[in-house]
């Protein structure tokens, strides 16, 4: 006999919602809680080395938009000294490409994604605004070194396990 | 008429309202909170320690409001729509026994001023529909019309087999004589009532009045401001009456062991409400014909075996009183066992647009 249609359908949705009532929700409350990004996270704005950069401008022709400006002087010896590094970050669009382009590893994504400004002057970031530092933490998009270090992205489906 | 009564009528009067209000924004929150749950959310949890103030925040934004009528609308009819879809649900409540002697009036004929009463909404809904010269209001009211009525049907067939057992339509009389629940004795009863219930109070998934995906929001799309917080809380008084007086019909009212009887009064209201929010997370809405088709051919033959079965049942056991003693045992098991066997039976046989339309 199949009891096809005989209300079990009924009876089983109710029971699979009456289940739901007991699991954790699924929410995640954000300012107070907060998800890790994923390790290759292409987040906001650029992390800048200025130690391993040589301002070949490399970055700056593989930009699309042109986002990148590079102003350079002669410095000591045959290397270049960079006066002017500056990204305009209001219209980037975060396709990594100065990343991958270049050579020396001097340029990551950034991991941040919190970064709303009042003013348009605000988004265009000087050389000394693109060092790494506390908030500013490079992901591993294009850099397994990196990589390697990011902690696991969190993800909900490890949460619906588990009952509240 | 002495003073004493003037005085009784007085405080009942500001018991219910009290009562009613603080009921409604209970609800409004306990259903945001517990429709939340049940779809893995949290529900409102910004205002107030558990987002119990969020009612009191949407209240305060709904009155900033802007009042906004229609143009071509009938503006009188426009204005009274929401007071009177709102005002039966209270006066339901005045036949409700809060406790023991605690209620406004104890009618003799209780039960048939609910059903009287409880049918009044569906005119505040009209009188919206038309006054708002939408014509998706208009289809709303129309629905709903053809709706209440259908579903008045069973449902009075459904109370007919409880006051076949107690004998009396006064709501406090059905309360003593239950010494079980109704709802063990009148499974098939308790069943129908709370789907037609369902259907008046225009619950989902009988919500076809305010289908969004058919006719936007029904019969308030044109109102704004108080005249939808009206709306909008007659929704949940409705609700509170309802689930009062399926309390009171078949989960034995304020009886019950060890709590005041008050608080068992509440319990019962709360899990009756809990009942409609459960089917509201888990049943999609039900489309016109099938709404039809299951009051004309799913709840109405049922009902009317019931109240034959409960008239049969009635009359044997006043023969057997002696025998089996105090209470009709057989009848419970037996009706329970009918009623399982009947739902699935006609389950069987329900059939919409001639067998063509499977449900």
């Amino acid at each position: 006999m199949r009891f096809k249609r005989y209300g079990a359908g009924i009876a089983k949705g109710m029971a699979l919602t009456l289940k739901h009532l007991w699991r954790r929700p699924i929410t995640v409350e954000y300012p107070e809680e907060r998800l890790i990004p994923s390790k290759r996270f292409r987040g906001y704005e650029l992390v800048w080395y200025p130690e391993r950069c040589t301002a070949c401008a490399t970055c700056a022709k593989a930009c699309p938009q042109g986002n990148i400006e590079i102003v350079t002087s002669r410095g000591e010896g045959d290397m270049y000294k960079v006066e002017k590094f500056e990204v305009d970050t209001g219209r980037c669009m975060f396709d990594g490409l100065c990343v991958e382009s270049c050579p020396f590893n001097a340029l990551a994504m950034g991991q941040s994604y919190e970064r709303s400004s009042y003013c348009r002057g605000q988004v265009v970031l000087s050389k000394e605004e693109l060092t790494i530092s506390e908030e500013r933490q490079p992901s591993g998009y294009a850099r397994p070194e990196i990589e390697a270090l990011q902690p696991e992205q969190t993800l909900l489906i490890y949460r619906t396990g588990g009952v509240r | 008429m002495n003073g004493w009564d003037w005085i009784h009528w007085l405080i009942f009067v500001v018991v219910i309202l009290g009562f009613a209000l603080s009921m409604i924004i209970v609800f409004i929150w306990t259903e945001r909170k517990v429709i939340g749950r049940f779809q893995l959310r949290r529900g409102p949890n910004r205002v107030g320690p558990m987002g119990v103030l969020q009612a009191f925040a949407d209240f305060i934004k709904v009155l900033t409001k802007e009042d906004i009528v229609p143009a071509k609308a009938d503006r009188w009819v426009h204005l009274l729509a929401p007071i009177v879809a709102f005002v039966p649900a209270l006066l339901v409540l005045a036949v409700v026994p809060f406790r023991d002697g605690s209620i406004l009036a104890d009618l003799n004929i209780g039960i048939l001023y609910v059903v009287a009463i409880g049918a009044l909404g569906v005119v505040g809904i009209f009188m919206a529909g038309w006054g708002s010269n939408n014509k998706y209001s208009l289809i709303s009211a129309m629905r709903t019309a053809a709706q209440v009525v259908s579903y008045e049907v069973p449902v009075v067939l459904s109370i007919v087999g409880v006051i076949l057992i107690t004998g009396s339509l006064s709501m406090v009389t059905i309360v003593h004589e239950q010494q079980v629940p109704f709802i063990l004795l009148q499974p098939l009863g308790f069943l129908i009532f709370f789907l037609g219930t369902t259907a008046e109070i225009n619950r989902s998934p009988f919500d076809l009045l305010e289908a969004e995906s058919e006719i936007v929001a029904g019969f308030h799309i044109e109102y704004s401001g108080m005249k939808f917080a009206l709306f909008y809380l007659g929704e949940y008084a409705h609700a509170v009456a309802a689930s009062a007086v399926i309390t009171t019909l078949f989960l034995s009212g304020w009886k019950g062991p060890v709590l005041p009887p008050v608080l068992w009064f509440l319990i019962k209201v709360g899990f009756v409400f809990w009942l409609f929010l459960w089917m509201r997370s888990t049943l999609p809405r039900l489309r016109v014909d099938q709404l039809m088709g299951f009051a004309w051919k799913f709840l109405l033959p049922l009902a009317l075996f019931n109240v034959f079965l409960t008239g049969a049942e009635v009359l044997l056991w006043e023969e057997k009183m002696a025998s089996w003693g105090n209470f009709p045992w057989p009848f419970l098991f037996l009706n329970l066992a009918l009623a399982g066997g009947l739902i699935v039976l006609w389950s069987k046989f329900f059939r919409l647009g001639g067998g063509r339309v499977e449900v």
